[in-house]
């Protein structure tokens, strides 16, 4: 036997790369909203849906959103899943529920948490609310949106909320 | 070949941009699109090219589509290329005869990374990208061995940076113009030798937008449209020292075959971004000496990644469509040291 | 993100992507790290005859598959290079260095790599070099930490 090393199979090549990400104006607006419990969207004009988070554009019109428009903390469910697989990038402990929720006054849905909310009574239909961070811990960033909390209200029937599912 | 036509164009200012690329983007498209006469949804392709390492974000060019409207849902692609080659899908795409229009859009935002160092990741991944080379320095080797071949020195690169910038003073979208002396320019240090700064591309955040479509339409549509009378192009191996880099054959190939000797050229746009890159691409395309080359000032005084070479032909088509000359070639390149090229023929009405 | 925008009126904050890839070599590309690690450069001789440095699995002309290893090196002569006066983080050396394309001795075709030759004065297409290697190879192209120019005379 030779105790020759082992011949080099592969190598790693590690690429790290750092960018002064920019928000642009509607991300802006938006992450600013946040950092005072408001969640801000923006529409095209009175009548078209409600952007939530806004991009800057309605994607289906291709036409700028300039009217910012406040939409309600609370929602309702209109997409669900169950994470059991870990991540360094998540702070919740597994399994845990993440929610496309449709806040009231948006036109689009809104990805995050779902948290206070035994597993097997997530559904579609039921009513959510924001939980805001602690005052001090309010920042321009998604993460001032702790998580979704259930809301003591009746579910909203599957009709109304058809098209967003 | 079915007759295409350049009908409208449109270009963002390439300054260092704070908006996200939607917003870049989206005035843009909006103007090509109003310009060509064509509603949106009449167009019957959309095509792109970009690049997501740019801004640091996987699959940005599908965020992308929110600036020119995908519902109901459109026919489209995408290259991780220049927009010049989006153009070249979307002329291809026409000669089928599946669609007889296209948007071609592009869009390049450096500013939010190291360039530098997103470009070394072109290279070869084993072997060279992990000694971290910057774009200056590896198209500093490719100058070095040029000049001593063609027998140049510093100051004839330092002239093709004094014409642009003189070239580059009418354009409204040019990042660095004016006049400038070559002893003023050599009096500066080198920022990788033989390459100093005046050598080396100004960069830019950007869009480009240009709509075509197919003989009868285009000239329904506009007073001069400018028609694509070839195209093609060309790659080289990708490994610095397997090639003479002092040479293009890419380029002398590509515009072989789009025809670039069939007739008089009134003038070139090539996306030369290094100054002796330039003088390459004349000596390798062919290029009668006393041709004017990059009336808009090129992409050595404005380079938005990704969207310059859109930008080339563009710049020539508008161009030709004021009557300032009947036929033109475009040009554009990818990789390091001209590596990949490509070569469009317009010709006005 | 920050609101610390001197040129527009929107946030901005650090973003970083990271790949740790971890890239398998195939049998060419293996056999040269092997090599470079325990000290040795090896080339592969293409269709034509050349030997090209770095191996490549395929010749770049014909795309046949290249397989004659041929040992090349350990000098060589620079072919072009660029003097780097404000070397960037992540480059080779904090201090001034050169690039350069350098054809090893046996070889056909340059290979990239950095030349630490203290002051440009030092470095001319032409020059001997020779290679400077880790002091603990780590598998990679660094295990060739870079060359450094021959004496004359």
């Amino acid at each position: 036997m030779s105790d020759a090393p082992e011949p080099i199979t592969s190598i790693i090549t590690p690429v790290r790369l750092e960018y002064d990400f920019t928000a642009g104006a509607a991300a802006t607006m938006f992450l600013r909203g946040l950092a005072q419990r408001k969640i801000i969207g923006a529409r095209s004009r009175p009548g078209e849906p409600v952007m939530v988070p806004p991009r800057g554009a309605d994607p289906r019109t291709a036409e700028l959103t300039l009217e910012a428009v406040e939409v309600s903390d609370q929602g309702t469910v209109v997409s669900y899943s169950i994470v059991r697989v870990p991540s360094d990038n998540i702070p919740f402990e597994l399994p845990y529920v993440c929610i496309n929720v449709l806040l009231d006054g948006a036109g689009l849905a809104f990805f995050h948490v779902l948290q206070e909310c035994p597993l097997d009574e997530v559904r579609l239909g039921m009513r959510v609310k924001a939980h805001w961070a602690p005052d001090d811990q309010l920042d321009t960033s998604v993460t001032s949106i702790e998580y979704f909390e259930p809301l003591d209200e009746p579910d909203v029937p599957f009709e109304e909320i058809r098209e967003h599912t | 070949m079915r007759e295409v036509g350049i009908v409208s164009f449109a270009q963002s200012s390439a300054l260092r941009e704070r908006r996200n690329e939607v917003e870049i983007l989206l005035p843009v498209a909006k103007e090509a699109v109003e310009a060509s006469g064509m509603k949106r949804q009449e167009i019957g392709f959309t095509c792109s090219g970009s690049s997501d390492f740019l801004q640091g974000q996987a699959f940005a060019f599908v965020m992308g589509l929110d600036a020119v409207g995908a519902w109901p849902p459109v026919v489209e692609s995408h290259v991780e290329m220049d927009g010049a080659f989006a153009l070249y899908e979307a002329w291809v795409k026409i000669q089928t005869g599946e669609v007889d229009s296209a948007l071609v859009y592009s869009f390049g935002k450096t500013s939010p990374g190291d360039l530098a160092e997103v470009l070394a990741l072109q290279l070869d991944p084993y072997c060279v990208t992990q000694l971290w080379p910057d774009a200056d320095s590896v198209a500093a080797l490719q100058a070095r061995l040029f000049m001593a071949r063609a027998g140049l020195e510093e100051r004839d690169l330092a002239e093709v940076a004094v014409r642009s910038r003189r070239a580059a003073s009418d354009n409204s979208h040019a990042i660095v113009k004016g006049e400038s002396d070559v002893e003023t320019l050599l009096a500066e240090p080198c920022r990788s030798s033989p390459l100093r700064a005046h050598d080396c591309p100004a960069n830019g955040d950007g869009a480009t937008a240009m709509v075509i479509a197919t003989g009868d339409r285009a000239r329904a549509l506009c007073d001069r449209p400018v028609w694509i009378r070839g195209f093609e192009h060309r790659i080289d191996a990708p490994a610095l020292g397997v090639r003479d880099l002092t040479r293009a054959p890419s380029a002398q190939a590509a515009a072989r075959a789009a025809g670039v000797h069939d007739d008089k050229l009134d003038f070139a746009e090539l996306d030369a971004p290094y100054t002796h890159q330039e003088l390459i691409l004349r000596e390798s395309m062919e290029l009668p000496e006393d041709l004017e080359v990059n009336p808009s000032g090129g992409s050595l005084c404005t380079r938005v990644l990704f969207s310059c070479g859109l930008t080339r032909v563009g710049e020539a088509a508008s161009r030709i469509a004021s009557g300032a000359g009947d036929r033109a070639l475009a040009h554009t390149t990818q990789g390091h040291c001209l590596q990949q090229n490509l070569a469009v023929v317009l010709e006005g009405e | 993100m920050n609101e610390n925008s001197a040129t527009g009126d929107s946030l901005s904050g650090l973003h970083v992507l990271e790949y740790p890839y971890r890239r398998s070599l195939g049998p060419v590309l293996s056999r040269f790290f092997t090599d470079l690690r325990d000290r040795k450069l090896t080339g592969i001789r293409d269709a034509s005859g050349r030997v090209l440095v770095p191996p490549q699995e395929y010749d770049p002309e014909t795309a046949e598959t290249l397989h004659e290893f041929v040992s090349v090196g350990p000098g060589g002569e620079v072919v072009s290079y660029s003097w780097v006066a404000e070397p960037r983080s992540k480059q080779p050396f904090d201090h001034p260095f050169a690039y350069a394309l350098i054809r090893l001795d046996g070889a056909d075709t340059a290979m990239l790599h950095a030349v630490d030759a203290g002051e440009e004065s030092r470095i001319s297409v032409g020059s001997r070099v020779r290679p400077r290697w880790a002091a603990e190879p780590g598998g990679s192209i660094l295990d060739l930490a870079c060359f450094e120019v021959e004496e004359e005379g």
